[in-house]
């Protein structure tokens, strides 16, 4: 018999490793999280209290890498084919933060789920050209539980009644929506006036005490940044309900180099790890959970030859092709106030006949855009620099057109899954511990371009109805031929997905219907690596919802269950 | 006295800072914010202790609780390493050449401020201007300081008594206060 160090070893700590560490503590299993970044979150000393270090600081997190990985560090590179050459960008290429509580860390926290639809697109719609579009090993209903319990575990204020567009739901969001930002108040009713959809955004964020956390007193820095006073759910909740089990220890600053085998080769006996001195241990476990995200998770894998034996690791990186619908208008609307987005909207995810028209003109069977989120602007040091040097700037600053009085529509585009869109390991960069950089190759496909070009200006036409006096629209990644090719080529959608996709056929998946490696199924993976597809909507309330299901299954719990409705 | 450069250095970088943001009515001039006092604070980071990198918290004390972001937090190794690597450069030294050799803040303010040329005090602003912009070294790392020295917290040094807040209606940092409801929804 075989002594481990413990059940489970957790290689990250945002939603997906700190949502499986609560649910296998609490089935009494010993876990070992393991993070490559450094701890800024919280105490790990009961109580467990925040740590302070999380502030309204502008510079701090939007401009020192307090969060991101530092690219002196751990840079990445980015080119946008094989043909343009090794690489074409060596740096910041899309970083999530590093760091306890990974990811969730610096979201501004709007979980939305998805629809039924999206768990069996090339089902219902067929296939598309140049793209793997596959449908997920299981449906909405399926999963419809784990997402109650995920909205429950991180706290989620939301409105089910406001969206006509939403998927069916056995429960109800713990608590109320917080106060609706001015810049949507405005910007809702003019899209309403043009017949779309706003609705109140799921959000986690509390607005009455929950959990033992404080309401949000809508301080405003949300996105990019940590919450001070501890009124974010994601991922402080699932890691102190797991630290209060006494069954979790932490242990930041260690990078995982390697996914170690036993000698069968189909099972995993652990993972070795770099401290920050330099020095290499192992952790061994019965169970090897990866919680990396969509870009370590495949990198790991590429890393250590786990799971790649049909060269697929690495292949089908999504990340959301965002327009951006941008308004000025002749009143202030002081975004920085409250919660980064307070609305959303799902009409360019249901196509209607505008839309269905132009997927007819492209040769296409359908687009789908994305979820767009009723936003304002940024913080003034970004504003500065978007805000000419010489006498026009502090003019421009006085008045704030790229600030203060500025409106913006995010769409997240859905991204096709392509085979040549992949993650694998550059062959010159390296990072601060010795191992090749992710290396990124990435284009979005026609289907992506066609849904920006027809949804930007309809979004804009929004906002001439809302009352901007000047509009403009761009995307991210810059489209193909766009003047945004020359500033910056990478995507800044922080949501990353694919890359290790799920599925029932070992021969076009990485990870089964439980997120357990084809190959070695002791290995689970919980992040959103395994996304067959993409979708419209922000990834981490499913990633939450399926790590929940992955890590029951492990730990050898019944499946939730519930009922949909009669008639829906 | 400047931290990091020299009395003239500081001169000519003041007075560039000044040309990118100019004071026009109702908002003061970089020299007037403080801006090159952020960024010679920021070339000499390491001479204080902890550095002067990530301002602590959890709060400022401008909006209640304690001055929490007067005392910068102590910084991991590799934190060290990266930044020391940022604004020194990388000096020879091989654990900061990862990917070969990095130029730092000090060498490019140092060689960037002495290509402005030695008549740049007397130059007219538009000239002065035209300089700096055509400059690639220097440009792109100054107007980010500029905007970080205009419009940070003024922990780091510049933004001098929130005065570069107050000119674009613009609160800062404000917890513990927060936003009430109201403040959130209204106009």
């Amino acid at each position: 018999m075989t002594e481990f160090d413990c059940d489970a070893v957790i290689v990250g700590t945002g939603p997906a490793g700190a949502t499986v560490a609560e649910v296998l503590t609490e089935a009494g299993w010993s876990v070992i999280m393991l993070e490559k970044g450094a701890n800024h979150l919280m105490s790990l000393e009961p109580p467990f209290a925040m740590s302070g270090e999380i502030t309204n600081d502008e510079i701090k997190f939007l401009r020192r890498y307090f969060l991101e990985p530092d690219p002196l560090l751990e840079p990445r590179t980015f080119r946008r084919t094989e043909a343009a050459g090794e690489r074409e960008v060596t740096g910041s290429v899309n970083m999530l933060p590093t760091g306890l509580g990974g990811g969730g860390f610096h979201a501004d926290g709007k979980l939305p789920r998805f629809r039924e639809v999206d768990f069996h697109l090339l089902s219902e719609f067929g296939p598309i050209e140049g793209a793997n579009i596959a449908d997920w090993p299981f449906e909405y209903d399926e999963l419809e539980p784990y997402y109650g319990a995920a909205e429950r575990i991180i706290g989620v204020a939301g409105d089910s009644t406001g969206n006509p567009f939403a998927a069916w739901r056995s429960s109800e969001y713990p608590m109320a929506p917080g106060a609706d930002m001015y810049c949507a108040v405005v910007t809702g009713a003019a899209a309403e006036r043009l017949g779309y959809n706003p609705y109140r955004a799921p959000t986690g964020a509390n607005t009455t005490e929950y959990d033992g956390r404080p309401a949000c007193n809508n301080c405003g820095f949300c996105a990019f940044f940590g919450c001070p006073i501890d009124a974010k759910g994601d991922p402080v909740a699932p890691l102190r309900h797991a630290l209060h089990t006494g069954r979790c220890e932490i242990r930041c600053e260690s990078f995982v180099s390697e996914i170690v085998l036993d000698g069968t080769g189909k099972n995993a006996r652990g993972v070795k790890y770099f401290d920050t001195d330099g020095v290499e241990h192992e952790v061994t476990a019965r169970a090897v959970v990866l919680g990396a995200g969509a870009f370590e998770t495949p990198r790991l894998l590429l890393r250590s030859d786990v799971g790649n034996r049909t060269d697929l690791v690495g292949r089908h990186l999504m990340f959301h092709l965002q327009t951006f619908a941008v308004g000025q208008m002749p009143f202030r609307l002081h975004g920085y106030k409250g919660r980064a987005v307070t609305h959303l909207m799902d009409d360019p995810i249901v196509p209607d006949a505008l839309a269905q028209a132009a997927a007819k003109e492209a040769g296409l069977p359908y687009i789908r855009g994305g979820i767009v989120e009723h936003g304002a602007a940024g913080h003034p040091v970004m504003e500065a620099m978007y805000s000419p040097p010489g006498p026009m700037h502090s003019r421009m600053m006085l008045e704030s057109p790229m600030r203060d009085c500025m409106a913006g529509f995010t769409m997240q585009g859905e991204d096709l899954p392509l085979l040549t869109n992949r993650i694998d390991l550059d062959p010159q960069v390296k990072d601060v511990w010795g191992f090749p950089a992710g290396r990124v190759t990435y284009s979005p496909h026609q289907h992506d371009v066609v849904a920006s070009h027809h949804w930007a200006p309809r979004l804009e036409a929004v906002m001439k109805e809302a009352g901007a006096v000047n509009t403009f629209s761009a995307t991210s990644p810059p489209l193909p031929g766009s003047r945004g090719e020359s500033h910056n080529i990478t995507p800044q959608s922080r949501h990353i997905m694919g890359g290790a996709r799920m599925g029932n056929d070992p021969d076009t998946s990485v990870f089964d219907k439980f997120q357990r490696l084809h190959d070695v199924p002791n290995v689970v993976c919980a992040d959103s690596s395994v996304f067959p597809t993409s979708t419209g909507y922000g990834p981490t309330l499913t990633i939450v919802a399926l790590a929940i299901r992955a890590a029951r299954e492990l730990a050898g719990l019944p499946p939730l269950t519930s009922q949909r409705p009669p008639g829906v | 006295m400047p931290e990091y450069l020299t009395e003239a250095q500081f001169a000519v970088l003041e007075a560039a800072c000044e040309a990118l943001i100019p004071p026009v009515d109702g908002h003061p001039g970089a020299k007037a914010l403080g801006v090159a006092d952020y960024i010679d604070g920021a070339l000499g980071a390491f001479s204080v202790d902890p550095p002067r990198i990530f301002a602590g918290g959890p709060f400022s004390g401008r909006f209640g609780g304690g001055a929490g972001f007067s005392t910068f937090t102590k910084l991991t190794k590799f934190q060290e390493l990266a930044w020391r690597t940022r604004i020194e450069g990388s000096a020879g030294i091989p654990e900061r050449e990862i990917n070969g050799p990095v130029v730092g803040w000090q060498q490019i303010y140092t060689e960037g401020l002495a290509r402005l040329g030695p008549d740049f005090l007397d130059c007219d602003p538009p000239e002065q201007l035209r300089r700096i912009q055509s400059d690639d070294v220097l440009f792109p790392v100054l107007w980010a300081h500029c905007g970080e020295g205009a419009y940070g917290a003024p922990e780091y040094g510049g933004n001098r008594e929130t005065l570069g807040w107050q000119a674009i209606q613009y609160p800062g940092d404000i917890q513990p206060r927060g936003f009430t409801d109201a403040e959130v929804s209204g106009p």
